[in-house]
């Protein structure tokens, strides 16, 4: 019996001022109405263009769990279709990226697509002649997605055809976006290789909301970012210059204190970030070299604005989250209610010294990959949370830190570093992209 | 003299070593400059400008191991056991003159956690030195068969 049918009322009493119904993690159904409207109503990453440098490169993705395929058509252009063959459903490209030359061959019975997607050839034609098949959509090639914004290289798509606007839906947001390029003298950020990728046994909202939760990594990382603290300082010796791994593991362990002055920014529609007034990326050492060469791309003032900006996590609603600072961009693909793939992706500063790539590389390493010691600590309360949820002593997860009974919703405001305000406006847009698509004059199905 | 035969006791005496939990020990048998690295890319070159899952000084491995023991190191409630399966080790170099011994082993893998059990196949390459009397470890390298997919935690050292 379905519990939410396409209730929006119903799904809506899921989500209180600051609590969450347990069902938002644990119930399969809702997975299922997620996938089928909040993924489909929200503008979802799909891959960035430097991985479609040349012409006939393609990228795989999933939306939600719509698969999808982006490529660089030959003008230059990027399209983005289903992948999917439209004669027999056969997935036209299998490979996470690659180059398919002039066209998309189907390995099945060879039909062909332009790298825009429209259809070039069937093998025996003729066969199709007086069939009415010019009237099918399989006569259009490969389903294509058109809401497709390419901003600063990422690339991101909305599957319904009605909805919020780009612009609308990401506003100031894009501000790390612009300081993750800007950091590069050239503006531009390059994906050289694939991500880490790390399968968590969780819901995937849990990983999301754990991207501006401040209260949780003195406690929860003390075991490893603690550890290596403990032992550098009993194995400097006369080392005066801490090591890049101490300087990425140490700041963990920041106290509540450096948090609370850190601030947490909210957006509209979901999106927030941690790490305002400075962040757990501040104390990294200089890199040599490099910033005479931002000084010399943007000026002393601008090089040195673009620089202080030291965000800490930008989770961008729904799913991905964004660190400006060390070039990192998380992407929590959904796979079942509580089942996520997380993919960590680096990005190079282009014309920036190998040093920055070096240590952007050592931090997805350290914290993003399944062999990290705090992803370990990560993964085991998520995992907790998973089982934990099941009990019925208490349906409901409590998101009251630093609640005020005013607050509005769909606001941008700056405040207190460990507030849980930032879950309580995912959740807030998660109610409102979930349901936006749904007849709100609808009875739950019985 | 190092023979093959020393080589190839060595490499089955460092996983026994890790079978056991003997990590201290098992620390023991790394050059101070050695490196324990798990690449993340087909017949990698580069450990710093490629990804990688570990590449890890000696720092880096006992701050591994002395989390392990923490008392609020709560992936490890329950703890953690391993199993090594080695493929008799092929001996590449062997080298007393010049002081180089290469090894390249197959391996299956066991991590067991709870009631969770996890396995992994590859290929463990020693790069081993002599200092004394004795060899030490300058790189251990792990390639996994699948090491572009997405696994859960991986704790304990292959």
């Amino acid at each position: 019996m379905a519990k939410y049918g396409k209730d929006p009322r119903a799904i809506g009493a899921l989500v209180r001022d600051a609590e969450v119904h347990r069902d938002v993690y644990i119930d399969p159904e809702v997975f299922e109405l997620e996938m089928e409207h909040l993924f489909p109503n929200s503008w979802i990453y799909v891959g960035h263009a430097s991985q479609l440098s040349k012409a006939g490169d393609f990228i795989t993705a999933n939306i939600g769990r719509q698969p999808v395929v982006a490529s660089r058509h030959t003008d230059g252009s990027i399209h983005l279709f289903y992948n999917r063959c439209p004669h027999k459903g056969v997935k036209i490209a299998s490979e996470p990226c690659g180059n398919t030359g002039k066209f998309f061959r189907c390995p099945y019975h060879a039909w062909s697509f332009k790298t825009d997607g429209s259809l070039l050839a069937i093998p025996l034609k003729k066969g199709y002649e007086g069939t009415g098949f010019t009237d099918t959509q399989a006569s259009g090639g490969l389903s294509r997605i058109r809401n497709v914004v390419v901003y600063r290289d990422f690339i991101f798509a909305r599957l319904s055809e009605n909805g919020v606007g780009f612009e609308d839906y990401f506003g100031e947001s894009l501000s790390t976006i612009d300081n993750m390029a800007d950091r590069s003298p050239e503006g531009k950020l390059a994906v050289e290789a694939a991500p880490i990728r790390y399968m968590h046994t969780c819901n995937w909202k849990m990983l999301v909301e754990n991207q501006t939760d401040t209260c949780h990594p003195m406690v929860a990382h003390e075991s490893s970012a603690g550890t290596a603290i403990k032992v550098w300082q009993r194995e400097q010796g006369e080392s005066t210059e801490k090591p890049m791994a101490v300087q990425l593991y140490g700041p963990f362990m920041s106290p509540y204190e450096f948090y609370e002055q850190s601030g947490i920014r909210i957006w509209p529609n979901g999106h927030g970030h941690t790490g305002v007034a400075n962040s757990i990326h501040s104390n990294y050492s200089d890199v040599e070299g490099y910033l005479d060469r931002m000084v010399a791309a943007y000026g002393e003032k601008r090089a040195h604005e673009i620089l202080g900006e030291v965000r800490h996590n930008t989770v961008y609603f729904p799913n991905i989250m964004v660190k400006g600072a060390v070039q990192i961009l998380r992407n929590f693909i959904p796979i079942a209610v509580d089942r996520t793939l997380v993919e960590s992706w680096v990005y190079r500063l282009v014309g920036a010294p190998d040093k920055l790539y070096e240590r952007a590389l050592m931090y997805n390493r350290f914290i993003n990959a399944p062999t990290s010691i705090v992803g370990h600590d990560d993964l085991e309360m998520y995992e907790r949370a998973q089982e934990g949820l099941k009990s019925n002593g208490n349906q409901w997860v409590n998101l009251r830190r630093l609640y005020e009974s005013n607050e509005e919703p769909d606001v941008t405001a700056v405040i207190n570093g460990t507030s849980e305000r930032q879950m309580r406006n995912q959740f807030h847009a998660w109610a409102k992209f979930i349901t936006m698509d749904m007849d709100q004059g609808v009875e739950a199905a019985e | 003299m190092i023979s093959e035969k020393t080589i190839t006791d060595f490499i089955y005496r460092e996983a026994d070593l890790l079978d056991t939990m003997q990590w201290q020990a098992w620390l023991d048998l790394f050059h101070p400059e050695g490196r324990y690295w798990m690449p993340l890319e087909w017949q990698q070159q580069d450990p710093v400008l490629q990804p990688s899952l570990m590449y890890e000084d000696l720092m880096l491995m006992k701050v591994r191991i002395e989390r392990l023991a923490g008392e609020r190191t709560f992936s490890q409630k329950p703890k953690s056991r391993c199993h090594h399966l080695l493929q008799a080790p092929q001996i590449l170099v062997c080298d007393p003159a010049a002081g180089i011994f290469r090894a390249k082993t197959s391996y299956i893998y066991t991590e067991t956690r709870g009631d969770t059990l996890e396995r992994f196949s590859g290929w463990a390459s020693h790069d081993l030195v002599q200092v004394g009397d004795e060899l030490k470890i300058k790189l251990k390298r792990i390639d996994l068969v699948n090491f572009d997919a997405p696994f859960g935690n991986i704790q304990l050292f292959m």
